[in-house]
């Protein structure tokens, strides 16, 4: 495998990561609001997001990524397949960081929200303040769990024609049939990416169990 | 059902706290009956009686951390609803304390302090601090103000606890068991700090089973059993003449203990 070859994988991998963190992002940001809706203490909003949820984590993701792209074609939105999986990987992200932090909330004491509602605090304080800091806390190991199966989950991506690692791995390796070196490289990759992650994720994990020891 | 104060409340005084026929239910489950209570501006109420008789649920509604369903609540002349407003405007006056001091565990005591005034009263960072660092020199903990709550004793906790609502400078105080969940030693440290409270003219209303504080420091006590008030009286009579069997029963039972 020559330089050209390796290089090709090295774009393909910064695909893989600027998909990650748009899907990070994106799900981050409607995340946030998908775990407020669902703790919100409003039933239409509360099942609405719930009904969101159900279907996001009961379908695989592939199947998503098919019908971002291809669905919203049939019905006249011919979308770039940057959008398109954009789109598809922000709704799986939301929906599964919307559950992980709703549930994080949820595990916030319930006095601390009486507490603050005591001390006058409105909505946006107690959760601003008093709640969210230490629902992210909570949060954090599972959150960074997401997130590396959100970086190999990119691999799907390939399905409708988006060039990232694991398709520009099968590319090359159709051209210089060494499937074994070129996957092999492929794999030390995305095990470079996820496998810091993981450790962080562990790490905060100790530090927490410590901190609410 | 006695309702005496409701009816008579101190001449000259303005009524802090009005209750009238106030119920509340969970569901099925009828958890106050026809509350009428009154209190005076700088009056110290303790209210008392068995585990499930509706205490903590009647000093609850006071702030509206619990709804209820029937009857009327005045704080201050204002008629609590459920206008988050008023509600707003009515937690501003009064402070709770909890069994379970709910400090905030990631903010240090003084953030503690400081969050409520810079949040609902729009105080300055300067103001705020201030405000926090006097309070907790007056409950004795000012050399703990960077610390984390749970750096600190269950009973310095409670202290902060109170520190903090009075941060928001309130008319009244409601205390929900605040020495329950201490340990034996601690609990003085507490009790002394709200009788320093109730000496300086605030307006408290105090559901404990100290009853030693309760003789000392309560203008009256009120006696509640299955979400009613049973009785209520001066200490001194409440506590040699009981009028009501279940009261006798229950002093019986908590003089015992002590």
């Amino acid at each position: 495998m020559g330089a050209n070859e390796f290089l090709f994988l090295l774009i393909g991998l910064k695909w893989t990561i600027a998909l990650s963190v748009i899907g990070f992002v994106g799900g981050g940001v409607f995340g946030l609001g998908v775990a407020l809706a669902r703790t919100s203490g409003i039933p239409l909003l509360e099942r609405v997001t719930s009904g969101y949820i159900a279907i996001f984590q009961g379908t695989p993701l592939l199947m998503q990524l098919f019908v971002v792209y291809y669905g919203l074609a049939l019905i006249g939105l011919k979308l770039d397949s940057w959008v398109a999986v954009s789109i598809g990987f922000t709704l799986h992200a939301s929906a599964y960081l919307g559950e992980i932090w709703r549930g994080s909330i949820e595990a916030v004491p319930k006095g601390q929200t009486e507490a603050a509602k005591a001390l006058s605090l409105n909505y946006v304080s107690r959760m601003k303040d008093v709640i969210l800091p230490q629902a992210i806390r909570i949060s954090l190991p599972a959150t960074i769990g997401f997130l590396v199966q959100l970086i190999k989950g990119t691999s799907l991506a390939a399905i409708v024609g988006f060039t990232e690692l694991a398709r520009a791995g099968n590319i090359i390796s159709n051209q210089i049939f060494q499937p074994l070196l070129v996957f092999g490289i492929v794999g030390a990759l995305y095990f470079v990416m996820c496998w810091p992650l993981s450790l962080v994720g562990a790490r905060l994990e100790r530090q927490f169990a410590a901190a609410t020891r | 059902m006695n309702s005496q104060s409701a009816t008579a409340p101190a001449q000259g005084a303005e009524a802090m706290i009005k209750m009238a026929g106030v119920e509340k239910w969970y569901g099925e489950f009828k958890a106050l009956t026809d509350i009428n209570l009154s209190v005076r501006q700088g009056e110290k109420i303790v209210l008392c009686g068995p585990s499930g008789s509706g205490k903590s649920t009647l000093i609850r509604c006071i702030n509206h951390l619990e709804p209820y369903q029937k009857g009327e609540i005045r704080v201050g002349g204002t008629v609590l609803s459920d206008d988050s407003r008023i509600i707003d405007a009515i937690r501003r006056e009064v402070g709770m304390v909890f069994q379970h001091f709910n400090l905030f565990p990631h903010l240090t005591v003084l953030e503690n302090c400081m969050l409520a005034p810079m949040r609902s009263l729009r105080a300055s960072k300067a103001q705020a601090e201030a405000t926090a660092r006097r309070l907790l020199g007056r409950v004795k903990i000012a050399e703990q103000a960077e610390k984390y709550p749970a750096q600190l004793s269950g009973g310095q906790q409670q202290r902060v606890a109170i520190a903090r609502a009075l941060c928001m400078q309130p008319k009244v105080m409601l205390f929900d068991e605040p020495t329950s969940a201490l340990d034996p030693e601690m609990v003085k440290e507490v009790l002394d700090t709200m009788t320093g409270l109730a000496e300086e003219g605030m307006t408290m209303i105090c559901v404990t089973h100290e009853m030693g504080f309760a003789r000392q420091v309560a203008d009256r006590v009120i006696f509640m059993a299955s979400g009613a008030i049973v009785e209520e009286a001066p200490p001194a009579e409440f506590f040699t003449k009981p009028r009501h069997e279940r009261t006798r029963q229950f002093l019986g039972e908590i003089l015992r203990k002590h």
